[in-house]
Parts: structure tokens; C-alpha cells; sequence
């Protein structure tokens, strides 16, 4: 069994929902963000992803594109990516690490390399913003080789005639993006999520994921008590620049600040 | 029956050429590109949406454009006769009014009314905020901080059009964070919107489409010089960013194996400098804006910043047709520096009378190198693809003019 699929088994064995992060690989800096990625699994985290950052994020708002940046700035690169889930795997061998980005970077590696270092690294699953199912037979076929998942994004603009494109091949969990967007652009509200999920339902029993503009505590409470996990990006991106100096630099505060907002998130989530 | 060995039988269903082209795109914007596509079928299909294109192209853009024999430069470089289509002479002085005009008829017929577009040179956000004018949409165009500044001009008409003109202030600040900046207000604007794309790139059906839409100009040419010569072209020489105007002029000539295309990108400061826009000289394969092609970008897969003095050939990718048909041999990439299309600029407007934008004066600039190689019966079109107007700014700060 994989870990995602173990970690989902295990939270639905005590009734509970799956508190996901995600963060840019290598922001602020390589060290601090290893630290952060180390302290997850102890504020509560069940799932994590890390964004592959890339120069021309389209799915992504202004919070991640600086983010990004900031990891640019820093000096990661893929290598450096699959570096940290690694170092966080010598720590972590339960905590499943989803890998989220764009295609170019994945292919200007190698898809076979890549998918063959990031499970030796110790990723779990991928997703990809750029590739929806009619383009990522390529990738899947290799990803399955690994045993790495291949997320899929369910949106609002996914009809009945659309879902079973996107189910046939999804594997890991589903990932709801909750609002027609970008992300941490527009607030999730409840009713047409439910709806949503409600819609999903009846045709795959894979676990269901919700993202893309929840940034609140009462706001993944909310959301939890329809989906099977809540997953928080920019909100926390947004805490970690709010936890620079005016150089952009870490303050010493950062790591302890970032984590006790995770950590609400993740109660939030957990007591709904 | 498509023959498989023409060259004009791609896209497949998927809108692959080859292994470039594809839907690139996040999830949520794959419903609505595939109703693009079933609705540009079915348009092709419909003769009354060809009737009503063909009425607005001629009585609106005033096509069909003139193919001029360019005596004096003829006579000046010593070589090849010249021949210059003159898509600079439709209406708002490009040759972007042809597909502007053919996805707006598209965008009506969908129901959409919204229009957004990405813009460089400003001459694509020009048209389309023309035809938004024309036809009662809202129009918004997303437009690079630094192309607004050396595009004041269009980005004046962009707004006495009613247009809003959105900087985009991210990455380089021109062309491909305009395209980023378009992609990113379409996700969240699904329902009602409908994307202008400015040149055979993006998702499919946007490459095949704008090909489509542009393809007059091959078709107008190939009349107009059995009409001149009782023959065909021998060359074709057209510039390059996205290539639409290259594809508009080729498209027509692709499966005649006597007629020899060339495709002229901007090298910018030079090939051998990192100040360029020569995405298939010194790009790799990638993916990027919805499309698998060649791009510019570091060994980590970053893409990287284009330099051209032209602000519509300032893009480090090409459509994947043009990628397809490079790989094929089909037609000859060449290069053209800024220095160079600078004097093709001032030979043309001196020689001709004509001040060409600077995307074509590149095309001028291999034209200008090429014709003198060449027998006196040697038969060359060039596609004047915009007039200059608007690059007098860029042109006269070059020169140390201030004006």
C-alpha cells in the first residue's frame, strides 16, 4: 500500500480528515525551509506538498510567484528539491510528500530520471498543474513504474461529461480545486463544494481533497466536515513572507511563527 | 482523406504536430478549450460563418492587400525581384486584424462577451480591441510593463479604442508574463470570457485556428503573383515570433516543393550573446503557454527572458507548427540582429516609401543579405507583415533622436 493511501486508511479508521500543506521548495531558503518541512509531521500535518517552483507559474497567484521567486533567489533547483525530500525521508518514513508543479521542469530533467529519483528521494505523488489527462500518459506510464501517484484536479468547471476523462487514471487521492482561479485568489465557499463532492461521489472511491482558497481555520473546518482532506497553500506561503526582515531575509521567529499557524489549521481540521 | 504525406495534414485530433502543439492547460480551463475547438469545427463547416468573415475582411480590413513588386529595392540589392505583401495596409496596420476579425466571429458564435487578449508590440492588443469595439464587447488586454513603455503609441489607441490596458508587472515584463497574465484572468474568468490569442500558439485549437484564419494571405498571394508573373513564388521570406504572419504566408506554399521558405527570428544583440529571441536556434524542447515547442530556458528547465528590439518578436518560444516544420527541414529558420532590422527599416522607408514596422523589417533584413545571391528572375515575396508608425520611438532613440 502506498503511504498515501496508508495515511488516508488510517485517518478514516479514527474518523478524521486529512490536513495537507503546501509550500515552495527552497523558500524563504533552503535551510529554513527544511526546518519548516521537518517540524510538519509534529504541528499535525498528514500529507505533505511541495511546490517545484518554476519561472511562469499560470495556476498560481501572486503569494506562490513570490514565493517562488524567493526560492529562485535562493538557489533550488530541481536537484535541490529532491535533495530535501530525501533529508526529510532520513527523519519521515510515514508522512507521504506530494511534489506539485509545472511540466517544463519535469521534462527538461528527464521524465524517466525524474521519476526514478523522486521515489529513490521518497516522493509519494505528483501533481502537475499543466498536464490534464490527455497529456500526461507519458509521465503516468513512468510514475506508475515507481509507484508514485499521479493526482488529478477536479474544478468547478468539471461537468458529467468531463469527470470520467479525469478519473480513468487517477490514483493517490483527488484534488478538488474549489474555486475557478488561481490560487489564493478567491475564498471557497462551502454549499458548492459539497455539492461538488456530492457529484464526485458515486463514481470513485478515492479520497477527496479540497484547495485553492482556504486560508483560514474556520474556513478548513468548514470545508472538512464535507471533504476527505483540506489543503492549505497561500495562507501559509503568505505567513512566511510576513516573517521576513526588510532584506527579505528569515527572522530567527520564522520557523516557530509558520508552524504554530500550521498547526491551528491542522487542529481545525482534525476537531471538525 | 488528408494526404499523410503533405505537409498541411496536421494537427492530429489532439492537436499534436508531431510531438509539439497539445493542451497544455490546467484542468479548469480544458472544458472551454475544447469547446473552442468544436466550435471553430463547426464554424469551418458553416459557409454563412465564411460569408461573414469574408464580408468584414473586405468592406472593414479592406483585403484583399496589395502584393507590390518593390522596384527600387530590387534594383538597389542587385538580385532577386521583391515582391511585398502589403498586410500593413489592412485596417489598424497589421496583418493581427485576420484573426482577430475570424476569433471574435468565433467568440460571438459561443456566446462569450468578454474578450481578453495578450498583447507585445501592441499590435495584436490593437486589433483585438478594434473588432471588441466593432462588434459591443468588453475588452481587457494584458500587456508588459516594459512594452508599455516602448509601445505608448498602441497603448494610447488600445485605450481611445475603449480597451482596458492591464500592466503586467511580473518576470520580464513583456510578451510571455502578458501571455502568463492573459492565461491566469481566463482560468478565473471561464464562463464568460473568451481568449484572443495572438499568434499560432497556446493550447490547440489556438495554433491551427489562427493558422486557419491567417491563411488568406498565402491563398491572396499565390493568385496575385500568377496574376503578375504566371508563376509561382520562388522564395518566401516572412519574421518570426510566434510566427503567425510566417505561417499566414506559408501555409498556401507548404506542399509546393519549388517554392523555398524562409522564417527570419530575432537574434536580437546576436546568437552568440544571451540577448536574443531565437527560440529555435538556441532553445530546447519544452512546455509553456499550453503548448510543447522550443523554448528558451536553462539546463533546470526555467524559461528565460527573450530580447528583441521589436516588442512582437520579444517571446522565447514559436508555435508548434513552426517547431514541427523545423524538425521536418521544411522551411529555413535564419536570424536577424537588431542592428540589422534597424537598416532594413531606414533602406525601406528611403527605397519604398514605406515605413515597416520593426517585426518585419527583420524579415527585410534576410531578404536584404539573401536577393543579391540570387538570379535577376528569382521571384521573392516578403511579408510586410505592420507599418512602423509605432516604432518611430524605438527607432529615433536609436538613432539619438529625440523627438
Amino acid at each position: 500500500m502506498s503511504r498515501i493511501t496508508a495515511r488516508f486508511a488510517a485517518l478514516k479508521a479514527v474518523k478524521k480528515k486529512a490536513f495537507i500543506t503546501f509550500t515552495s521548495a527552497g523558500d524563504p531558503d533552503l535551510k529554513t525551509f527544511a526546518e519548516i518541512l521537518a517540524g510538519q509531521p509534529k504541528a499535525g500535518v498528514d500529507l505533505i506538498e511541495i511546490g517545484m517552483p518554476f519561472s511562469d507559474p499560470v495556476a498560481d497567484g501572486p503569494a506562490i510567484e513570490c514565493a517562488n521567486l524567493r526560492a529562485f533567489a535562493a538557489g533550488i533547483t530541481m536537484v535541490k528539491i529532491l535533495a530535501l525530500v530525501a533529508s526529510f525521508r532520513e527523519q519521515d518514513e510515514e508522512t507521504p510528500i506530494i511534489l506539485m508543479g509545472y511540466a517544463n521542469p519535469i521534462y527538461a530533467y528527464g521524465l524517466e530520471k525524474f521519476t526514478r529519483d523522486a521515489k529513490k528521494a521518497g516522493v509519494d505523488g505528483l501533481i502537475i498543474a499543466d498536464l490534464p489527462p490527455e497529456e500526461d500518459s507519458e509521465l503516468r506510464k513512468l510514475a506508475q513504474e515507481q509507484d508514485i501517484d499521479i493526482i488529478r484536479l477536479v474544478t468547478p468547471t468539471t461537468d458529467a461529461e468531463r469527470l470520467p476523462t479525469i478519473l480513468n487514471g487517477a490514483s493517490g487521492f483527488l484534488y478538488y480545486v474549489s474555486v475557478a482561479g488561481i490560487t489564493g485568489s478567491k475564498q471557497a465557499s462551502v454549499a458548492p463544494v459539497r455539492r461538488a463532492i456530492e457529484a464526485i461521489r458515486p463514481h470513485s472511491s478515492l479520497p477527496v481533497g479540497v484547495g485553492f482558497g482556504i486560508s483560514t481555520p474556520e474556513q478548513a473546518r468548514d470545508i472538512a466536515q464535507t471533504a476527505d482532506a483540506v489543503i492549505v497553500g497561500s495562507a501559509i506561503v503568505k505567513r512566511i513572507e510576513t516573517n521576513l526582515d526588510a532584506q527579505g531575509r528569515a527572522k530567527a521567529c520564522l520557523v516557530n511563527d509558520v508552524l504554530a499557524f500550521i498547526e491551528t489549521l491542522a487542529q481545525a481540521t482534525h476537531n471538525s | 482523406m488528408k494526404n499523410l504525406n503533405s505537409y498541411t495534414s496536421l494537427p492530429d485530433k489532439d492537436g499534436h504536430f508531431g510531438v509539439y502543439g497539445g493542451r497544455y492547460v490546467p484542468e479548469t480551463l480544458m472544458p472551454l478549450v475544447l469547446a473552442v475547438e468544436k466550435a471553430h469545427e463547426q464554424a469551418k463547416a458553416d459557409p454563412s460563418f465564411q460569408a461573414e468573415l469574408d464580408y468584414y475582411l473586405k468592406h472593414y480590413v479592406g483585403r484583399p492587400s496589395p502584393l507590390f513588386f518593390a522596384q527600387r529595392l530590387t534594383e538597389h540589392l542587385g538580385g532577386a525581384k521583391i515582391y511585398l505583401k502589403r498586410e500593413e495596409l489592412n485596417h489598424t496596420g497589421a496583418h493581427k486584424i485576420n484573426h482577430c476579425m475570424g476569433q471574435i466571429l468565433l467568440a460571438k458564435r459561443m456566446g462569450k462577451t468578454r474578450i481578453i487578449a495578450e498583447t507585445g508590440a501592441g499590435q495584436h492588443g490593437v486589433a483585438t480591441a478594434t473588432v471588441a469595439a466593432l462588434f459591443n464587447l468588453p475588452c481587457t488586454v494584458y500587456m508588459g510593463e516594459l512594452d508599455i513603455e516602448r509601445q505608448k503609441p498602441n497603448v494610447f489607441r488600445m485605450r481611445l479604442l475603449g480597451a482596458e490596458v492591464k500592466p503586467v508587472t511580473s518576470g520580464s515584463r513583456s510578451l510571455k508574463d502578458a501571455m502568463n497574465g492573459a492565461l491566469r484572468d481566463w482560468v478565473a474568468n471561464v464562463e464568460d470570457t473568451f481568449y484572443i490569442i495572438g499568434t499560432v500558439g497556446g493550447p490547440h485549437p489556438y495554433p491551427a485556428m489562427v493558422r486557419d484564419f491567417q491563411a488568406i494571405i498565402g491563398r491572396e498571394t499565390r493568385e496575385q503573383m500568377m496574376q503578375a508573373e504566371k508563376r509561382l513564388p520562388d522564395s518566401l521570406v516572412a519574421c518570426i515570433g510566434g510566427g503567425s504572419n510566417a505561417m499566414g504566408l506559408f501555409y498556401e506554399f507548404l506542399n509546393e516543393p519549388s517554392v523555398a521558405m524562409y522564417a527570419v527570428e530575432a537574434a536580437g544583440l546576436g546568437l552568440d550573446t544571451d540577448k536574443h529571441a531565437a527560440s529555435l536556434a538556441k532553445g530546447k524542447q519544452g512546455i509553456l503557454h499550453g503548448m510543447r515547442s522550443y523554448f528558451l530556458q536553462n539546463d533546470d528547465g526555467q524559461i528565460q527572458e527573450a530580447h528583441s528590439i521589436s516588442a512582437g518578436l520579444d517571446y522565447p518560444g514559436i508555435g508548434p507548427e513552426h517547431a514541427w516544420l523545423f524538425d521536418a527541414k521544411r522551411v529555413s529558420y535564419v536570424p536577424a540582429t537588431d542592428d540589422e532590422a534597424v537598416a532594413a527599416f531606414q533602406q525601406c522607408s528611403r527605397l519604398e516609401g514605406i515605413l515597416p514596422a520593426l517585426e518585419p523589417s527583420h524579415a527585410l533584413a534576410y531578404a536584404a543579405k539573401l536577393a543579391p545571391t540570387l538570379p535577376r528572375d528569382h521571384l521573392m515575396v516578403v511579408n510586410l507583415s505592420g507599418r512602423g508608425d509605432k516604432d518611430i520611438f524605438t527607432i529615433a532613440n536609436r538613432l539619438g533622436v529625440t523627438l
